[in-house]
């Protein structure tokens, strides 16, 4: 499903005296199958945006288009069930929307809302639950009654049992000790390369948005400054830093190496694993002379 | 929806009225809904009114925004206004449909009423504009502080009302992103029958709840950290200061007193 922003301009409690424009003239294509990372600080209008993605904020201004469904401003936009079932979101902290009393429930909110059948929606929690990597006993628990991170798991799950074929992500490894981030984003990675799903990734982290994802978007002051595709926009230090960003770790690293070596690398490396093997053949070449 | 309620809403500013010290505001706005009752009559009322929109104007917060303000009660408003328009049966009959008739002194009535109304509510929306959450309670605290002598813990309730009050736009903000959480798995509160609308109020009630206990036991334990042990000895942060604006404002309002008790008839 391709998503399309066209100057989309959104402003918070219109006509009081607490108007607060929240975003401005933004233009964003986002092409089926594609990983998108939209990049920003606290209050620069990411969260704002990525609510227009699933028609849970209209616009004030421009055109959001979700698939086939036209929402403009200053329009009644109907009949959001089928595009909300088809774009799941997966909120900052996901883990406040649990309420069900058992996990196995809360799963099969989702589904059942969009009328999937009971036994169906019973299997795909029970799968998911196995995917996410979580005990099966699980299923008959309070969501209460879980760690943080389990919880965090169990609301992702729900989320996922709506079978979306865009998935929003804000933040969605906030909190979490390191391990159970690197396990969180590996999932998406996996649902994105065998599934195909488009996933769109809302971060601050520049680790991942370079690790995974293939289009870069930066939001700075409710404007989408800059986009493209990562190796571009990271590449650009300069550029990064108007926008008070820095490239990420493993670009800085190469940049630093760059520099001892007197000479520039043929490619950006965005990964630490590309940085190690491009390091080696250097190392290699220099042995080897 | 939320966002365009203006009751009970603060908009900071500097205009005479903010200035103000709070104790002298709440006094004020209680010594005047007793005396909007002295109004009786035609100038007795536009004396009222006069007096109210000199205070929206010191207050210098747009009238539009005020009568914007009015739309929750606008039903009240209208329906007190036509019960003493068709249910008062004295004076000049001026109107008559069928079984309906309207006499001079119903339409009289029913303009009163609307405007007691009205005055009422701008006085009290200015209160709560004009002066930030936390004035008005520790204001409330001091001009309750006589009640002390009668076991009134006056420190406590006033520290429940501030807490809840400051909570509130937070539980607001928490209420928005459930409800958003929840409508993007398919739940829907705005359509469906009744029973269909009670039922997904439960996905939103739930977490509202845990995240409100939570956000009170955090709360307390900050409290208790910083080593909060009650009123006893407790000095204030925020001093209330008296002045010369607040005689005035109360000079003023015993004047449109006098003036009125006068006028009436």
């Amino acid at each position: 499903m391709d998503i399309e922003l066209q100057q989309v301009g959104y402003a918070y409690s219109k006509g009081t005296p607490f108007e607060k424009q929240a975003l401005t003239d933004v233009n964003l294509h986002i092409p089926s199958g594609s990983y998108q990372a939209i990049i920003g600080h606290t209050g620069s209008g990411k969260s704002t945006l990525l609510q227009h993605l699933n028609a849970l904020l209209k616009p004030t201004e421009g055109t959001v288009k979700l698939g086939g469904l036209e929402i403009r401003a200053n329009k009644k936009a109907k009949n959001l069930k089928p595009v909300r079932q088809k774009i799941g979101i997966v909120f900052q902290f996901p883990e406040h929307q649990l309420f069900d009393e058992t996990v196995l429930k809360d799963i099969m909110f989702g589904p059942l809302n969009f009328g999937v059948p009971a036994d169906e929606a019973e299997r795909r929690a029970r799968a998911l639950v196995e995917q996410l990597g979580l005990p099966e006993e699980v299923l008959e628990k309070s969501p209460f009654d879980l760690s943080g991170g389990q919880m965090r798991r169990v609301a992702i799950a729900g989320v996922l049992a709506m079978e979306p074929s865009v998935l929003v992500l804000d933040e969605p490894t906030a909190g979490l000790d390191p391990r159970g981030r690197q396990e969180i984003m590996e999932l998406f990675h996996r649902l994105y390369v065998e599934k195909g799903l488009t996933i769109i990734l809302v971060t601050h982290s520049m680790e991942d948005a370079a690790r995974y994802a293939n289009r870069v978007a930066i939001m700075h002051e409710g404007r989408c400054v800059l986009s493209g595709d990562p190796e571009e926009i990271f590449g650009d230090e300069q550029h990064l830093s108007e926008f008070q960003l820095s490239a990420p770790r493993v670009v800085r690293l190469q940049r630093r190496f760059e520099l001892l070596l007197g000479y520039s690398l043929d490619k950006l490396c965005l990964t630490e694993e590309q940085l190690a093997v491009e390091m080696g053949n250097i190392v290699r070449k220099e042995r080897d002379f | 929806m939320m966002e365009k309620m203006i009751f009970g809403r603060y908009i900071p500013g500097d205009s005479f009225i903010h200035k103000l010290d709070p104790r002298s505001k709440l006094i004020f706005v209680f010594l005047f809904i007793a005396i909007v009752f002295l109004a009786n009559n035609a100038v007795t009322y536009a004396l009222l009114l006069a007096f109210t929109l000199l205070t929206v104007f010191f207050s210098r917060i747009r009238l539009y925004f005020l009568i914007n303000g009015l739309k929750p009660i606008i039903f009240l408003l209208i329906f007190t206004f036509l019960l003493h328009l068709f249910f008062t049966k004295e004076g000049d009959l001026l109107w008559k449909w069928q079984f309906i008739e309207v006499y001079e002194e119903g339409l009289r009535q029913g303009i009163f009423i609307s405007v007691r109304f009205m005055v009422l509510v701008f006085i009290t929306s200015i209160l709560t504009l004009t002066t930030s959450p936390i004035s008005i309670t520790d204001g409330m605290e001091v001009l309750l502080n006589p009640f002390k002598r009668f076991k009134l813990p006056v420190h406590e309730l006033a520290l429940m009302m501030s807490i809840s009050l400051r909570f509130i736009p937070t539980l607001m903000d928490e209420t928005d992103k459930i409800m958003k959480a929840q409508m993007a798995r398919g739940s829907d509160i705005s359509t469906g029958s009744i029973k269909e609308r009670l039922k997904a109020v439960v996905p939103l009630l739930i977490p509202l709840f845990v995240s409100a206990f939570k956000r009170a036991e955090d709360l307390a334990v900050a409290m208790e950290v910083r080593g909060y042990r009650g009123g006893e000895g407790r000095t204030r942060y925020r001093q209330l200061k008296w002045d010369w604006r607040d005689h005035t404002a109360l000079v003023l309002l015993g004047f449109v007193a006098v003036v009125l008790w006068w006028l009436r008839s």
